[in-house]
């Protein structure tokens, strides 16, 4: 009982690192159709900045949920200024551009900060269930996950600048007509999308590890899991991630770890092969 | 742009001279690639030597994207896969049969059965653009964890182990055919690696100027209206698809022959460096991934080398400017400068 127990809090935990990885890309590509390459860079700078601030001796709190966000979204800021902005509406030259980005972003972390793992410890301890115990932070992952997630959904439903948000995904020439500048959205939205992946670097730090390079194991799996969320990208995305979560958990538990991701990469494929402009086009049309 | 009506004397020579610029570039290529793999070898010290040989089979793997990407429009970013495919097959199936005969055999076939698989399942599942990038990204992805996964003694095909993450170290070089104690010197791989590239441009060349080479860029084009004429685009893709894949092996062989095979061969940085390539040297030519790719190679090296500045910094700058700034690239942008300053006088004349 305890160990079923402990093997649902993996699964659950691995479900949701899958969903702080790929919210902010979610955000970028579902509202304005743009692939930033540079999602895992922006991750790793969240993270760094984290890292740091804990270390010059600000609160873990503070850290990750002020700063590494507000640091990620004014780099988010400068890069939408700078080269997505000319770049909208044509997808692969966008994700090349962003590519680059991520190569220049990586060289120039290591020649900062060297090209070392730094990392900080998780706080809160562990918690245990009957013989076993599990990190208390693992707990806190998921509740954050399952927090921005909601969070997302209800400011795009309920809020007006959700509702502008979704008319400029949908008709940017109307939403224009009306008096809300597209290109102001746009930036927002990518701010927004750099912020959140601020966060998720600054949560995920204590875990994995911090290193120039970090960003490169994240991007391709936020890649695939957006990709394979279609187009209804906030509940596609939690649901994707359901789905690879539980595969790669259940695999890694009965082969390897290295099993696990092939497993979840082969059930991406085979989603995409069934259903190829994403598992939200064919079920679920009307979620966010 | 205008549209202009062209007299019948200027509308023959606008086809007859495209033909002939193409036979004339097809000769020149050739009889440079023969010249310089009869000459270079004179001339350079040895490492220069292996280290060109490595350059030009980054260069045959160019071309490869060139051709599946830059004609046939299919975004793949997985030549790396093909081009480790090739490598690895060579090492084992050579260090296997003893003979490097049936490793150039198997770096050919092996990358072309496997495109021809996930060709099949891609087009026959009609996914298109964005979505073949990520289906191809993540099959190198698949690769790389295997391979990097696969020490020990349970990873061994025949008698050769995979070696996971130090990959087959032991790469045999190419020998004479039959003779398997022949063994080619760098020199001789060198002008191997050279023969083969410009083989790997004649067939690009001629499979573009073929019947499928043809409808191949008008699918490029526009997809929809080449299935109404007619064509059956999924076999043409497919086609494309597996010439690639071949000419990737082909690379991955010659890279086996210089270094060793590691499952780096397979990495997102490789699959990066080859889509910047093409990109920079200029997609829609057979030129400009060749270009391309000495450019980047010759700049990372002499720039890595000063120490200054790292690699990803001067890849990533420049791949970011070349985006933003010459999106057709080098090759396309220098041919429409040099065009112009050819035409102005003629139009002066009339």
């Amino acid at each position: 009982m305890d160990y079923i127990c402990i093997l649902i809090i993996q699964v659950i935990s691995s479900i949701a690192m899958l969903v702080l990885l790929a919210i902010g890309l979610a955000i970028m590509f579902g509202m304005m159709k743009v692939i930033n390459f540079a999602h895992g860079e922006f991750i790793m700078v969240g993270a760094y900045t984290s890292v740091m601030s804990v270390n010059a001796g600000l609160n873990f709190w503070l850290a990750t949920f002020v700063v590494a966000p507000l640091a990620v979204a004014f780099v988010g800021f400068i890069v939408e200024r700078v080269i997505i902005r000319h770049l909208y509406g044509r997808i692969i030259e966008t994700m090349l551009a962003t590519w680059g980005l991520s190569l220049f972003m990586i060289g120039t972390v290591t020649i900062v900060f060297g090209n070392t793992v730094t990392g900080i410890s998780a706080p809160l301890g562990s918690i245990s269930i009957g013989r076993f115990s599990n990190s208390t932070y693992d707990l806190v992952l998921i509740v954050m996950a399952a927090a921005l997630l909601v969070a997302c959904a209800l400011f795009l439903r309920r809020t007006n600048l959700g509702l502008i948000a979704r008319a400029a995904m949908q008709n940017a020439d109307i939403t224009a007509v009306l008096g809300h500048e597209p290109k102001k959205i746009y930036c927002a939205t990518f701010v927004v999308g750099a912020a959140i992946s601020g966060l998720s670097g600054a949560l995920i730090a204590p875990l994995t590890g911090v290193s120039p390079g970090m960003g490169l194991a994240f991007v391709a799996k936020a890649f695939i899991t957006v990709i394979c969320a279609g187009p209804a990208v906030i509940f596609g995305t939690g649901l994707v991630a359901a789905v690879f979560g539980t595969v790669n958990t259940a695999v890694t538990f009965v082969a390897t770890p290295v099993f696990g991701e092939v497993a979840l990469l082969l059930s991406a494929i085979i989603l995409l092969r069934v259903m190829p402009k994403g598992l939200t086009a064919r079920i679920m049309r009307k979620a966010l | 742009m205008s549209i202009e009506i062209l007299p019948a004397a200027q509308c023959s020579r606008t086809t007859v001279i495209p033909m002939i610029k193409e036979i004339s570039i097809a000769t020149a290529a050739t009889t440079a690639a023969i010249v310089a793999a009869l000459a270079f070898p004179h001339v350079a010290e040895l490492y220069t030597l292996i280290n060109v040989t490595i350059f030009i089979s980054l260069c045959v793997l160019a071309l490869s994207l060139g051709l599946v990407w830059g004609y046939g429009g299919i975004f793949c970013l997985g030549q790396a896969v093909f081009f480790g495919l090739g490598g690895y097959s060579y090492a084992i199936a050579s260090l296997n049969f003893g003979d490097t005969t049936y490793g150039v055999a198997a770096s050919l076939l092996v990358p072309m059965i496997f495109a021809a698989a996930v060709g099949y399942f891609i087009f026959w599942g009609r996914i298109g653009d964005v979505y073949v990038g990520v289906i191809t990204l993540t099959i190198t992805l698949i690769f790389s964890q295997l391979l990097n996964g696969s020490a020990g003694d349970a990873y061994v095909i025949g008698s050769v182990p995979l070696g996971g993450f130090n990959g087959i170290p032991m790469t045999p070089p190419l020998n004479i055919p039959g003779k398997a104690e022949e063994m080619l010197s760098p020199e001789a791989i060198f002008q191997v690696a050279i023969l083969a590239l410009a083989a790997a441009y004649l067939v690009c060349r001629v499979y573009l100027a073929s019947k499928l080479g043809k409808t191949m860029v008008a699918i490029r084009e526009n997809e929809t209206r080449a299935e109404l004429l007619g064509y059956d685009t999924r076999v043409v893709k497919l086609i494309t698809f597996v010439i690639g894949a071949g000419l990737a092996g082909a690379a991955g062989m010659l890279f086996a022959n210089s270094l060793t095979v590691t499952p780096n061969m397979f990495s997102l940085s490789i699959t990066a460096q080859i889509v910047i390539w093409v990109l920079i040297g200029g997609r829609g030519t057979l030129l400009g991934p060749l270009v391309g790719c000495i450019f980047v190679q010759v700049i990372t090296t002499q720039l890595g080398t000063s120490g200054f500045l790292n690699p990803e910094i001067i890849l990533g700058g420049i791949l970011i400017m070349f985006v933003m700034f010459v999106p057709s690239g080098l090759v396309p942008a220098l041919r429409q400068v040099t065009e112009r300053l050819i035409r102005r006088p003629l139009k002066w004349r009339k």
